[in-house]
């Protein structure tokens, strides 16, 4: 691959004197093709696992149990409240402070990795948002429809699985799309605690070969072309999920 | 019998449905005032009355969507008004039609019937949808198995919402108002339905406006008025010799 790249982005550079170092030495080569996959992996585990919030949090909002359904507020509150920014930082540097340390035969290292705590943080920061836009989502699905589910001898849970949840998703597909985006793009700040993902590895590539400009445009190009895929793949699926005769 | 279990042994000599002196209100609105009757299987009882009277409640109360603050219904031996009801249990029992039809949008007409069956009785889905071809045609829609919702008229819709009930095998079906929302031409077809299923034996219980109906096939015919049952009656002598002034001011408004 960098063999292709190479002849090409070397003259640009000899002639003209952008450097896209990346595309012609291996070394950095190498960086960026890590920072691709610590990217996509940051941004699919995050995706995931604030999904999983959204879907187990709203649930939990709609508890019997008015202990649970504080719980869940507060969670909210602090999540939507408060930077993701400082939110990374503090679960890094305070609660990162807290977990145990494993031996690695020799030396120790925390349980949890920067990239770890990135997601964790993340997929909560998201989660907050994700509960909000499926508990409007569950709120779109009227009572008589649960009523129905319910005379059938469904249980809350396997009401919620199967009927509610699906009809939910489809009200609430445009919003979460909007956060998903966003999470997508927030990702970048687990530069903050050292994340070898693109925005922390452009960097350390601009500050060996100081050609910010070029990386800029690099880091640019990458993240629009990673957001059209995620809002096409949502497209995808809201035009999926489209029940004839309905909505 | 010293010992009753807790259901009580329920034989099909007593009454399928018994409703003793029943309570129900909504905050200070107390919407039933203690009403008591009995269904018997293979009865089509209905439950007549004008709106706000709380008939909708009453049926409603039966497979407990609604709570009720005093007084016993029972279903086959079990006391639906207990904290611990298992409420599986009375709805494998108990089916119930709605007004709005209420069927699940995002499935075919065929796989709402299959739903329940599925999900709720574990049973097997080959099985199931069998009998679901069954069902649809059994309630006239042979060939709209792969239909949504959306794209069935309001009676075709409230005909697979009576097949989806079916399809639980319920011994007592609950018809809250089922034909209210639908236009004239459509209401025959949803009343054939119910009448072929109360040919069939089955036990129903209609809250409901069509008067000819009731008084071609209901066994007894309650009327309700603010929470209580004012007057009841096998059809002919009801609707011949109502007493009741609040009975007759509806009748004669509503025949």
């Amino acid at each position: 691959m960098l063999d292709l790249l190479t002849p090409f982005f070397r003259r640009l550079y000899d002639e003209t004197g952008w450097n896209f170092v990346i595309f012609y030495e291996q070394y950095e080569w190498d960086r960026f093709v890590a920072a691709i996959w610590v990217s996509l992996e940051l941004i699919v585990a995050s995706l995931f696992f604030s999904l999983v919030v959204g879907i187990v949090g709203a649930w939990l909002q709609g508890s019997p149990i008015r202990a649970v359904r504080l719980f869940m507020s507060g969670y909210i509150q602090f999540f939507r409240n408060t930077p993701p920014y400082v939110q990374l930082l503090f679960f890094f540097f305070v609660l990162g402070n807290f977990t145990p340390k494993v031996d690695m035969g020799g030396y120790y290292e925390p349980m949890i990795t920067s990239f770890g705590w990135a997601v964790i943080s993340l997929s909560f920061f998201a989660g907050a948002f994700n509960v909000e836009i499926f508990r409007a989502g569950i709120e779109a699905v009227p009572e008589s429809t649960r009523e129905a589910a319910e005379s059938l001898g469904y249980s809350r849970l396997m009401a919620y699985v199967y009927v509610i949840l699906p009809l939910a998703f489809r009200v609430c597909l445009p919003s979460l799309n909007n956060n998903l985006v966003n999470l997508l793009k927030t990702t970048t700040q687990a530069y903050a605690i050292a994340v070898p993902e693109m925005l922390y590895t452009l960097n350390q590539v601009w500050s060996d070969n100081v050609n910010v400009p070029e990386m800029m445009i690099i880091l640019f190009v990458y993240y629009v072309g990673l957001v059209a895929v995620l809002v096409w793949g949502m497209h995808r699926w809201e035009r999926k999920m489209k029940i004839p005769g309905y909505g | 019998m010293n010992e009753t279990p807790k259901n009580g042994l329920w034989t099909p000599d007593q009454p399928m449905v018994s409703i003793k002196d029943v309570h129900k209100s909504f905050g200070p609105l107390e919407v039933l005032k203690g009403i008591s009757f009995d269904v018997m299987k293979g009865e089509v009882i209905c439950i007549i009355g004008p709106s706000g009277s709380g008939k909708s409640t009453l049926i409603r109360c039966i497979n407990a969507l609604n709570d009720i603050q005093k007084g016993s219904i029972k279903v086959e031996g079990i006391e639906v008004n207990d904290p611990d009801l298992d409420k599986l249990e009375l709805r494998k029992k108990v089916g119930m039609v709605f007004q709005q039809y209420n069927l699940f949008p995002h499935k075919t007409a065929l796989e709402n019937v299959m739903m329940a069956p599925i999900h709720v009785l574990k049973q097997d889905k080959a099985d199931v949808e069998q009998r679901a071809y069954r069902l649809i045609k059994k309630v006239r829609l042979e060939g709209k198995e792969t239909s949504y919702p959306g794209e069935l008229s309001g009676g075709q819709q409230q005909r697979v919402a009576i097949a989806r009930s079916l399809a639980m095998n319920p011994d007592v079906m609950l018809f809250d108002e089922v034909t209210a929302a639908l236009d004239p031409e459509t209401v025959k077809e949803v009343l054939v339905t119910i009448q072929e299923l109360a040919e069939d034996g089955m036990t129903c219980i209609l809250v409901t406006h069509e008067m000819g109906f009731a008084r071609e096939l209901a066994n007894h015919i309650y009327f309700t008025d603010r929470g209580v049952i004012v007057e009841h009656g096998p059809p002919a002598s009801f609707f011949a010799e109502a007493k009741d002034p609040r009975t007759q001011e509806f009748l004669s408004q509503i025949l």
